[in-house]
């Protein structure tokens, strides 16, 4: 079986992370963005996986390949000469995507859940239309493309863009799986898969739904990030809670939903939880409080410091009393003064901070 | 034989100074680990010849009576007194009205010192200047830059610096770069002056009709103040000789200004090696800077304590706290991991785990003209009594009223 990541451009949203390192590659719960969904693909016997991309990063290259051999998979980047909007990837991508009869899947690098990839098949394979889309429901379809099915149906009738009056509250997850027929409706061209292809489909009764169990979030920007990162927590705490640090026998835990890469160090007298990941080689000093905060590799903590609501990029460190909140972002290699109050600050790699900064801002 | 008068006001004058005022008259408030007045009391009893300490307000009787014994213990050969004033008479129609007792035993001189500042008083080299210039009072001035202008009053010196010619308060254009620092020294003839000069307004103020007198006036007859009124005939009359200190002094009018007030006494005492400063001890906690930790006030030996920090009588300060240029009173307790920046924490507060209490670093220029109307005005972070500020919760900047409870986040507020 086969599939194709949307990856797309440089990740600005996700600045100053993806600063240091290309999108897919930015550790959500200490493991790339990319290899969460690889993983839940290979689970459901995918073997060929098209990265679309805009650019295509050396780095990524070489991390992908270690991917292809752990897993016996082909990765191929697709790239896109020209941004080819959300279909036209799959028409370049289409030699891969086309090579044999079984069904596709599409999937949005941002998009974070747990990949219900072998229900949604099972699903797909059994109504025999051209398409199914994996659909959440909100609380606020008004922000949404809201997608509305015949009655007592999973068939798609149309899609309502951000509905005024309540039509429903289903939206599109951004994962999809297809056949391969669909391919031909498909120009290599820019085309909206959201605006002009499914639009076609539903008309034509070839799209269905199936409706999302569990979390869904779309975890391009650091808020959606920390909120993304928080469910994810919450679904290992529910589906394999001995990936977490469990409270019994650490004292630090409160709270729960704290992942903390083995190789970490955590001092005495900390705090730490809820919903708070710690990357390999961090060094979390004695009366350290963490809360709803990402921690990258090597990073360290020193003693008494704050961290909450934020991310901390790799290899930065963090002072004595300082505090640091707000969703806050700190780049690659970022030190923060000790005592030093940082609120709301996106802080670019390899600045140091000696100044509070209290009000939310970008520190080049 | 010399005598001092400290002028200590009364409560309505140090509204400046709340939310601190609400539990504690202004001058008893404590900095660089005693009460402000003490600065003055123990400067004065160092001079040479001083026999008694006398202090002029409006305050109730009791309100100094606890100082005052614990001042005539420490200093058994000086007799202290509290003059209560009860009407509004001026600081000059004061000083007259208790004339006789300020008299009493022919003083050859007589200090006067204002209660809300703050100094190194330089009482004996002013003496020296006052006895040379053999004037009828000698004020003590010092150089401030130019812009702080309207602020004080203003001393115009002769060509020398050795007499004031013109002494005027609060102008609106520069007219000198002398400020008076409300530290005098005055021979007994200045007595005989203010009830001249009383005198002279009475029998103008007699020869305006009786309802025009109400209108324009709410005072007695015997208001005087002594700026106006007193300096500035002196001055024009050749009888006031300066002295120009380049000694640390500031005011301390608004209760921010209480935190550079503790560190400039900490700092002083601290440089003259006085016992009362903590020194880092291996068992202790770590200390920067000049610190005044109570001898009932209990450390945990992995805080982090100053520079320019005053923690009072019972306070606790827990594991891995940090503390750094504040005054911390009475009972105060501070919880494991906590921070305290360029703050005042009033009497029995309690501060949550890794909660943080901070203001901005207080200069010359925000510390006495803190308008408590506007928001983002506020320098230093004070928390009037018994605040409780809950765990993990930040106070950046505000003023707190006593009994609160702070359960988020809050900055640049008053919290009522």
């Amino acid at each position: 079986m086969k599939a194709l990541i949307l990856v797309g451009g440089f990740g600005t949203r996700l600045r100053p992370l993806t600063l240091t390192l290309p999108k897919p590659l930015v550790e959500f719960a200490n493991k790339p963005m990319i290899l969460h969904q690889i993983e839940a693909l290979v689970k459901v016997g995918v073997t060929d996986v098209v990265l679309a991309v805009n650019y295509k990063p050396e780095v990524m290259v070489a991390v992908l390949k270690k991917y292809e051999e752990k897993f016996g998979i082909t990765i191929t980047f697709s790239v896109e000469e020209e941004p080819l909007g959300t279909a036209g990837p799959l028409a370049l991508a289409r030699n891969i995507l086309a090579k044999d009869d079984t069904p596709f899947f599409v999937l949005n690098a941002d998009v974070t859940c747990e990949y219900p990839f072998e229900q949604l098949l099972e699903f797909h394979q059994a109504h025999g239309a051209e398409g199914t889309i994996l659909a959440t429901k909100v609380e606020e379809p008004s922000k949404y493309g809201v997608i509305v099915t015949e009655p007592n149906s999973s068939l798609i009738k149309c899609f309502v863009e951000k509905p005024v009056e309540f039509v429903g509250n289903r939206i599109n997850a951004g994962i999809y799986v297809f056949n391969v027929k669909v391919l031909d409706r498909i120009q290599l061209r820019p085309t909206s898969i959201e605006k002009e292809v499914f639009p076609e489909l539903a008309e034509q009764r070839q799209l269905h739904t199936f409706d999302l169990s569990g979390y869904w979030m779309d975890v391009g920007q650091p808020k959606d990030f920390l909120a993304g990162t928080a469910l994810y927590l919450s679904s290992l705490a529910k589906n394999n809670p001995t990936l977490l640090t469990s409270p019994q026998g650490n004292h630090f835990v409160v709270g729960g939903n704290v992942l903390i890469h083995p190789s970490a160090k955590i001092g005495q007298n900390c705090k730490i939880g809820p919903n708070v990941t710690i990357g390999p080689n961090a060094v979390i000093s004695d009366g350290v409080r963490l809360s709803k905060c990402v921690i990258m590799e090597d990073v360290t903590i020193k003693p008494n410091a704050f961290v909450r609501n934020s991310i901390i990029g790799w290899h930065s460190t963090i002072g004595a009393w300082a505090r640091v909140d707000g969703v806050s972002v700190l780049g690659d290699d970022v030190h923060v003064a000790d005592e030093i109050y940082v609120n709301g600050a996106s802080v670019l790699p390899h600045k140091s901070i000696t100044s509070n900064v209290t009000e939310p801002k970008i520190v080049m | 034989m010399n005598k001092a008068v400290i002028l200590v006001g009364g409560p309505s004058r140090a509204t400046r100074f709340r939310p601190l005022s609400m539990n504690m008259p202004q001058p008893l408030f404590p900095v660089g680990g005693k009460p402000i007045i003490w600065h003055q009391v123990s400067k004065i009893a160092s001079v040479p010849g001083i026999q008694e300490i006398l202090l002029l307000g409006v305050f109730e009787e009791h309100v100094f009576q606890t100082f005052l014994d614990q001042c005539s213990t420490e200093y058994p050969h000086i007799t202290f007194k509290y003059l209560r004033e009860y009407a509004l008479l001026g600081t000059a129609g004061g000083l007259h009205h208790f004339r006789d007792l300020i008299k009493r035993g022919n003083p050859k001189n007589i200090f006067l010192l204002y209660t809300d500042i703050c100094s190194s008083f330089p009482l004996e080299e002013l003496l020296e200047k006052h006895e040379k210039s053999n004037s009828m009072g000698t004020i003590m001035v010092k150089k401030v830059p130019k812009s702080d202008l309207s602020k004080f009053g203003y001393v115009v010196p002769d060509a020398e610096n050795n007499m004031a010619l013109h002494y005027v308060e609060k102008p609106e254009t520069y007219i000198s770069d002398l400020v008076s620092t409300g530290v005098y020294v005055f021979t007994p003839k200045i007595f005989d002056l203010i009830a001249e000069l009383i005198e002279k307004r009475s029998s103008e103020l007699s020869s305006l009709s009786k309802k025009a007198f109400r209108a324009e006036f709410s005072e007695s007859h015997d208001f005087l103040r002594l700026e106006q009124d007193v300096l500035q005939y002196m001055a024009s009359h050749n009888l006031l000789s300066i002295f120009i200190t380049c000694d640390f002094w500031r005011q301390i009018k608004s209760a921010a200004s209480a935190v550079s007030a503790n560190a400039e006494y900490l700092m002083q005492a601290k440089k003259n090696s006085e016992s009362y400063i903590t020194c880092q001890n291996s068992q202790g906690p770590t200390i920067i800077g000049a610190v005044y930790i109570h001898p009932s006030a209990t450390v945990d030996p992995s805080a982090k304590i100053g520079p320019n920090v005053s923690i009072h009588a019972r306070a606790n300060i827990g594991a891995g706290v940090r503390v750094k240029n504040s005054i911390v009173l009475d009972n105060v307790s501070i919880s494991d991991n906590a921070i305290v920046i360029n703050a005042i924490v009033g009497w029995s507060s309690k501060i949550g785990q890794w909660a943080r209490v901070e203001g901005s670093p207080c200069t010359a220029q925000n510390e006495n003209t803190v308008e408590y109307s506007s928001p983002n005005a506020f320098s230093i972070c004070i928390l009037g009594q018994d605040t409780i500020v809950r765990n993990e919760s930040f106070v950046r900047s505000c003023i707190v009223l006593p009994h609160k409870e702070i359960t988020h986040d809050h900055h640049n507020l008053i919290l009522m």
